[in-house]
């Protein structure tokens, strides 16, 4: 069983609600046993970036472990910029260090929050974009992006004046700037593709 | 590149989805969740349900109303109408909304705007604007609230630049005086806040035809535009105002 890690931050319902509407098994927790029980893990987050990491408090270091052990992890905006090593939003907080890069402010220049559809460009050997072609429009709303330093994660990027960041893939550990479960039928696409990692049909 | 926004508008009362001119004479527009879906279906790229009552009552509604549309409605979507507190976003937000707008609580309490973007982050928080050009002063204008009921003294663009300082990670902006009439956006209004501020404008306010959108965007320099008579009463499908759009060389999300 898929669970989504509920640690008190907005919007961890709509992703649930994705994936019900998907008809995949999913069930929302913050239970230790549950999470490591489950076949694969999703970080949501609505949330400022030190929120989110103050409320997820011990669980952290419960997912990087399992994720560091192979279990599929799939990052969701915040939930994808707590992957990375750390973050200067309020302040400095650390991240979870699972893919290497800093999560830093949208340079200005532009208007901010990176806010509505932009368009991403589709690698092929990502395998969150299975089926969807060669580029799609995702649906963006933040103010702070991830600047991938990993040399060993594939990327995916998105076009706002720089390459910004949208998606990576690290091995097990999957991320999307975006939120999948508020991107329409190409959105729902990805977690379903996400399902199927879990289940081992497409890792 | 990032594509501007048509954001369909909900106004619900007891439940249904109404549509007045100047705030005024309610027409009945349908079900809300259904709309919604409706107009997810048709390529809306985000969709705001407004609590225009406002009651303690109606707003266990609006939580159930966003419990029920975050089930069915895939894309993004905001709640606003008689918020005025972190507790009561952190509930809509937790419910499936993806932003919350604040209009008369901010105006009483800016604060609000600085504690809802250090919970939820910016993107999260829509100050949102009702606007009347001022009798008195030419090219200004006056913030309103209370739904519209309530002229302060608040110059317009100042507040916008004030809220966004403050924490608002974006602005919708109403005009009153173009409200309902299908007969334009107000277009210096909306240019004289989007260039003041450099977060997200959303035009507000009188659209009536497919002209009036691009008008928003190029000469209102808007990135979004939000609707509800034109959609409500089928003048034009969602695609057709994308379509027409994208035509005259404004990027969108077809």
């Amino acid at each position: 069983m898929l669970v989504v890690i509920d640690y008190n931050v907005g919007n961890v319902k709509s992703v649930c609600n994705a994936f019900d509407h998907l008809g995949c098994p999913v069930e929302l927790s913050c239970d230790r046993r549950k999470i490591e029980a489950a076949s694969a893990l999703v970080l949501p987050g609505v949330a400022a970036f030190g929120f989110a990491v103050n409320a997820l408090g011990s669980l952290g270091s419960v997912i990087k472990d399992l994720a560091l052990t192979g279990k599929p992890l799939l990052g969701i905006c915040v939930g994808f910029q707590m992957l990375f090593d750390k973050s200067s939003e309020f302040g400095t907080h650390n991240g979870l260090g699972l893919v290497s890069g800093d999560v830093v402010a949208i340079p200005p220049g532009r208007v901010i929050p990176h806010m509505g559809w932009n368009k991403v460009v589709l690698p092929d050997d990502m395998a969150l974009f299975a089926g969807l072609g060669t580029e799609k429009h995702f649906y963006f709303a933040h103010s702070f992006y991830a600047n991938v330093t990993d040399k060993t994660a594939k990327i995916a990027y998105t076009d706002y004046g720089f390459k910004l960041p949208a998606s990576v893939q690290k091995g097990n550990v999957y991320g999307t700037q975006f939120h999948p479960e508020k991107s329409g039928q190409q959105g729902l696409q990805v977690l379903h593709n996400f399902a199927q990692i879990a289940n081992g049909r497409n890792a | 590149m990032l594509t501007r926004r048509i954001i369909p508008c909900l106004d619900v009362k007891d439940g249904r989805v109404v549509k007045g001119v100047h705030f005024l004479n309610l027409r009945d527009a349908g079900d809300p969740v259904e709309l919604g879906a409706r107009y997810s279906d048709d390529g809306a790229d985000e969709l705001v349900f407004l609590d225009i009552t406002a009651t303690l009552r109606s707003r266990k509604t609006i939580v159930e109303l966003v419990q029920k549309v975050a089930e069915n409605v895939f894309i993004p979507f905001t709640v606003g109408g008689g918020i005025n507190s972190v507790e009561q976003m952190d509930e809509l937000l937790r419910s499936g909304a993806e932003k919350c707008s604040v209009n008369t609580a901010a105006v009483k309490n800016p604060d609000i705007l600085t504690q809802a973007a250090q919970r939820f982050g910016n993107q999260c928080v829509v100050l949102a604007i009702d606007a009347r050009r001022s009798k008195t002063k030419a090219g200004h204008w006056q913030v309103t609230v209370k739904a519209g009921t309530e002229a302060t003294d608040i110059d317009a663009v100042d507040w916008a630049v004030e809220g966004a300082k403050r924490g608002a990670g974006e602005i919708l902006l109403t005009s009153m005086d173009a409200d309902g009439t299908q007969k334009g956006y107000d277009i210096e209004l909306t240019r004289a806040v989007a260039d003041a501020v450099n977060i997200p404008v959303i035009a507000s306010g009188g659209a009536g035809t497919l002209e009036h959108l691009y008008d928003a965007v190029v000469k209102g320099h808007a990135e979004a535009v939000l609707m509800a008579s034109i959609t409500h009463f089928e003048s034009y499908t969602i695609t057709q105002m994308k379509e027409y759009l994208r035509d005259r060389g404004i990027a969108v999300n077809l």
